[in-house]
């Protein structure tokens, strides 16, 4: 920060809190009307549940973004330090669609053993070879 | 021939130069870059831990929520989503602002402004600290969540509650829809708590009904059955929890459950993780803040420049707490 005089950087200072507090208060008021605290009923409409995810994850990023370059400095940095330190970070791009796909998937797993579960406990008297096969067969018919 | 010699020499003599030392690389002192690979590196593991949680969630056909479950907050104010956790990030923030200014008034060799400066930095954390505290031990004894058990479920079908009796109840309060989350209350907990002047809440009336039902059998609440009790509007669980009954829509009469155990743990460890970052830096800014005081960086004459390095790894623990409170208490 050194082009700027003391007076500039204390200034900025005051504001960076002002922004991080204002864009806090802000993420706070779209959680909950997302939860239908502010609008009741709101909870109950996909599109403004989804849309209300992506304005506060895109607010924290903001948020980020501003704590390191503004706090910590990062813009005063030579351009290798900073992509060497944030360039690893993209990823986690990756890391979150593989995961949060695989825990859907364990999701889906979970409800299909309790789904065989109760099915072969009905079937239980009946032998049959091919359990797998017989459930689709149910479900086609 | 000539010139490729002329050509080797000038490379050989750069190399030279770059190895002899003294060369700072990215222009950055060697702790100063250290910091930010470690920093780079601890993000890696919080974000390990954020994605399992944002995994798990996934996995789940409910899930806690956080605007049910984060509601209470100090002198007794209940049914106020986030508003404590809220606090808890200005708090961070506002601490994370006043470690700027003792990085600046490092940069001007102030030695008092260094001091008073990271003095706040410190109260701030330690408030934050103090606040997890709080709300570690209200989850814990007052709420009943560990590690292993999560009290707090959700509803997934339209329903409504019986009574204490084994009627079906007609109150507003004791209807509720899918996604509405509940507390399964502890049988006497919450019992000896004055309801003040306001009117009872219907929930609030049934746990009365039936902790006196409960007391009226005079029940070893130390060894209850395997199976647990049962009464008329509910469970007694064997842990001692009141699982109330209600109807679905589709006719089914069912009970409160635990809600997914895997809350409880996720949230210990990785809230936990984080206040033990804010611990440790709370415990380096004080180290740093008295070796301030005592004019040991003044010596070195280079601009505190351990004060920017705690600085960044404070900013950091910031940092990481937006996006706990996003995953956490936001989403």
């Amino acid at each position: 920060m050194g082009h700027h005089s003391y007076e500039d950087a204390k200034k900025m200072v005051w504001k960076g809190c002002g922004v991080l507090a204002a864009v806090t208060l802000i993420e706070v008021f779209v959680s909950l009307l997302q939860k239908g605290h502010v609008i009741s009923g709101l909870e109950d409409v996909s599109a403004v549940v989804i849309i209300a995810a992506l304005i506060i994850g895109i607010l924290s990023i903001y948020k980020a973004y501003y704590i390191i370059y503004n706090f910590m400095h990062m813009s005063s940095e030579v351009p290798g330090l900073r992509m060497s330190v944030l360039l690893p970070t993209a990823l986690l791009i990756w890391g979150m669609i593989a995961f949060f796909q695989e825990g859907n998937s364990w999701g889906e797993r979970r409800e299909l053993i309790k789904e065989k579960d109760r099915v072969t406990a009905e079937d239980a008297i009946k032998p049959q070879g091919m359990l797998l096969k017989k459930i689709e067969l149910e479900k086609l018919q | 021939m000539a010139t490729d010699t002329a050509v080797h020499d000038e490379v050989h003599e750069n190399d030279q130069d770059l190895w002899s030392g003294g060369k700072k690389p990215f222009k950055a002192s060697y702790g100063k870059l250290m910091m930010w690979y470690f920093l780079l590196s601890d993000a890696f593991t919080f974000a390990g831990f954020l994605i399992a949680y944002g995994a798990l969630r996934f996995s789940s056909p409910s899930w806690p929520v956080p605007d049910f479950v984060f509601s209470t907050a100090p002198f007794g104010i209940h049914h106020a989503p986030l508003i404590f956790v809220t606090f808890m990030s200005f708090l961070l923030i506002l601490s994370s602002v006043t470690m700027v200014r003792a990085v600046q008034e490092g940069h001007r060799e102030n030695q008092r402004g260094v001091v008073f400066w990271m003095f706040l930095t410190v109260i701030g954390g330690a408030g934050f600290l103090g606040c997890q505290a709080w709300e570690w031990n209200n989850l814990i004894s007052k709420e009943c969540m560990t590690v292993l058990r999560n009290p707090f479920g959700t509803h997934t079908e339209n329903g409504v509650y019986l009574n204490a009796d084994g009627s079906q109840s007609t109150a507003e309060d004791d209807t509720f829809k899918p996604g509405i989350g509940y507390l399964m209350h502890h049988a006497h907990i919450g019992e000896g708590h004055a309801h003040g002047d306001h009117e009872l809440t219907a929930e609030e009336k049934f746990l009365e009904e039936a902790n006196a039902a409960v007391a009226a059998k005079s029940l070893d609440m130390e060894n209850l059955p395997e199976a647990g009790v049962d009464f008329p509007g509910f469970r007694l669980n064997n842990e001692g929890f009141i699982q109330r009954k209600f109807v679905t829509e589709s006719g089914v009469a069912a009970a409160q459950e635990y809600g997914p155990k895997a809350f409880g743990a996720l949230f210990f460890f990785i809230t936990g993780f984080h206040g033990f970052h804010v611990l440790s830096g709370v415990a380096f800014l004080l180290i740093i803040m008295l070796n301030a005081g005592s004019g040991l960086y003044a010596a070195r004459k280079n601009g505190y420049e351990m004060v920017e390095k705690i600085g960044l790894y404070w900013h950091f623990v910031d940092l990481v707490w937006v996006f706990v409170f996003l995953v956490f208490y936001l989403l």
